[in-house]
């Protein structure tokens, strides 16, 4: 029996130390509310962040000038989709700032979280700054890829992820169908075309990042389809002159939409600053960022001043050609769609 | 005799079984820890500690440190409790007890995960009754505590009910006829018997809450400086391009659980010169 004391006391010292160790965790953190200031969450999609983190200081200062309140920003990225999913499950956005309006389309009609005309709350259908699809190649484009024809030519592989699970490749997916009736004339055209691009497509990643991965990281395929803001991105993050941007003569304009999730801002009481918040978006200032963190900006005169980063390019969009998100989701996407047809008829 | 015998004539073959092990120890073990470290210290010691002091990556170990500080202890108890009640005790539905133990082992994460978000989602079985209350479980710490505690609930008992299994019940016995009562018998002959068992649990249980990503990415929401851990940062900083930050968060998840190997070799040492070394 003595012998269990000094190993009892050690056991009480190990427990006395873990019962510290979560108060001390326990006392730190937590956001405190008091009446001169104010908490905004924003749910938004996987490449915003540089650009949120440009525009949250810059409208916190703003709003205090103009109110004297001090904002502060919690902010979650993620898959779009997911980032949807979680804002129907009860994750506690103020706004959502998501890749389509697809995703909020699904919040206003699964999660009952903000009326269905959403997207006539603000200018140019909610949609702040926009994107496009573009090609990335390798240094010196040893393939000779100039456009979407080139990209079915024999012995070319053509990396973009799973439309199924992806919203970006959605969007790749569209323009390749926009070129395919443009240069065929017909839908049945279109179809061929898709249908031979992803018999050229190796490996189908989940998630516009992971594709991404697999091109620049693993070196695998000749040209990546990626979202314009994406691929200036990786140009600057991982160093100019391995790859190059390409292009093409036609493409689609992506519009990744922003709205107040009405139902949480009025919980939280943050209606007014969570509507500034989002058309602060629309103001020189903030499309100047918008720009620099490669989204095309809406504002003509912006859009003027960076107007090399952004070369003019043939644009298709989603309502004129497509009939909106709902319809082209239905006709190309869920199960037994074109998207199933071609790429189980192989 | 011939044990003695198969060993000398097996000297090439130990050797190579040596030589084997060590190279794939260094190949599967020493080589990716040494990879971590060196892509954190890639762009210099300053770089390295900028991106450790970052407020998100200081909320992410924060965080980490608080959901492991409750979960483990949690686990602690049940799985002595559970134990205990398993290897001393028959009663009906004791084989379906050790079999639902090790349920968490045998669901993937996600799924685990996603078990939460059914519960107490927005639209779950319980969430509508949470949200008139004001309570936030999901996509905040307590989601990440539950679903913590749910993969990790096994390592402790599963460490324990075959040791337990093996004792039996004979010193308990004695205990009691001694006059014993049931506490008495627990803290100075159960515990003493299994406290390698259970230390060995706890850290894998410890190691195992640190270092959790699939569930816990499903009930996180993913909020910068409030809901990520460690592990679900190193992704985000690694999908952001900010490979010496994705890697020095990385090196200090893999520092900890040096840290912990280390405490769990101190203490071995440090218990066989006091009970010289029987165990």
């Amino acid at each position: 029996m003595t012998t269990a004391h000094p190993k009892r006391r050690l056991f009480l010292a190990a427990a006395a130390a873990t019962a510290l160790t979560a108060v001390l965790a326990g006392c730190s953190g937590g956001g405190a509310k008091n009446g001169n200031a104010v908490q905004i969450t924003n749910v938004s999609y996987d490449p915003t962040r540089e650009l949120y983190q440009a525009i949250n200081p810059a409208f916190a200062a703003a709003w205090k000038a103009k109110t004297g309140q001090d904002v502060a920003f919690r902010m979650s990225h993620g898959g779009s989709g997911k980032q949807s999913r979680a804002i129907i499950d009860g994750l506690d956005a103020d706004v959502a700032t998501l890749a389509l309006a697809y995703d909020i389309d699904a919040i206003a009609s699964k999660g009952h979280l903000l009326g269905a005309d959403w997207q006539k709350a603000l200018p140019d259908n909610s949609a702040p700054y926009t994107s496009t699809i573009v090609f990335l190649v390798r240094k010196g484009n040893p393939k000779g890829i100039h456009d979407w024809g080139d990209l079915v030519k024999p012995g070319v592989q053509v990396i973009t992820p799973n439309p199924k699970t992806s919203g970006g490749a959605r969007w790749n997916f569209l323009a390749a169908w926009a070129y395919g009736r443009k240069a065929g004339g017909s839908d049945a055209a279109a179809e061929a075309y898709v249908r031979r691009l992803f018999a050229q497509v190796p490996v189908l990643d989940s998630g516009a990042r992971g594709s991404t991965t697999t091109f620049v990281e693993r070196g695998i395929g000749d040209v990546l389809l990626a979202w314009e803001n994406e691929a200036l991105l990786s140009q600057k993050k991982l160093g100019a002159g391995q790859f190059e941007i390409v292009n093409p003569s036609l493409s689609i304009l992506a519009e990744p939409p922003v709205a107040v999730i009405a139902e949480n801002a009025k919980k939280h009481g943050t209606e007014a600053v969570a509507k500034a918040y989002l058309e602060y978006l629309y103001t020189p200032e903030a499309q100047v960022a918008i720009a620099r963190n490669f989204y095309r900006p809406r504002d003509p005169q912006v859009a003027a001043q960076f107007k090399d980063q952004f070369p003019a390019i043939q644009f298709v969009t989603i309502d004129k050609d497509f009939g909106g998100w709902g319809a082209a989701q239905k006709t190309f996407f869920d199960d037994g769609g074109v998207f199933d047809r071609i790429t189980t008829a192989k | 005799m011939s044990r003695q015998h198969s060993t000398s004539e097996g000297r090439a073959a130990r050797l190579g079984l040596i030589a084997l092990a060590l190279l794939f120890l260094g190949f599967f073990l020493v080589l990716p820890l040494l990879a971590v470290f060196s892509e954190a210290l890639k762009q210099g010691l300053g770089a390295f500690i900028d991106a450790v002091k970052n407020p998100d990556a200081l909320a992410a170990i924060r965080l980490t440190l608080l959901i492991a500080a409750i979960s483990v202890p949690l686990n602690m108890v049940f799985g002595v409790a559970a134990s205990w009640a398993i290897t001393k005790f028959r009663f009906p539905g004791r084989n379906l007890l050790v079999t639902l133990i090790d349920l968490p082992f045998s669901v993937s994460p996600v799924v685990s995960g996603l078990i939460f978000v059914l519960l107490f989602g927005a639209n779950g079985y319980l969430g509508p009754w949470l949200a008139a209350h004001g309570v936030k479980i999901i996509f905040a710490v307590p989601g990440i505590v539950l679903a913590t505690v749910f993969i990790t609930f096994p390592f402790v008992a599963r460490e324990l009910i075959p040791l337990m299994m093996e004792q039996g019940k004979d010193d308990e016995e004695a205990a009691i006829s001694l006059g014993a009562n049931g506490w008495q018998t627990f803290w100075h002959v159960t515990l003493p018997n299994i406290r390698w068992g259970l230390l060995y649990g706890v850290l894998l249980c410890n190691a195992r809450a640190m270092g959790e990503f699939g569930a816990v990415s499903v009930v996180s929401g993913h909020i910068r400086g409030e809901t990520n851990t460690m592990p679900l940062h190193v992704e985000i900083l690694y999908n952001e391009y900010d490979f010496v930050g994705a890697f020095a968060v990385a090196s200090l998840l893999a520092a900890l659980a040096l840290v912990t190997l280390v405490v769990k070799s101190l203490l071995e040492w440090r218990f066989d010169l006091h009970s010289g070394a029987k165990h």
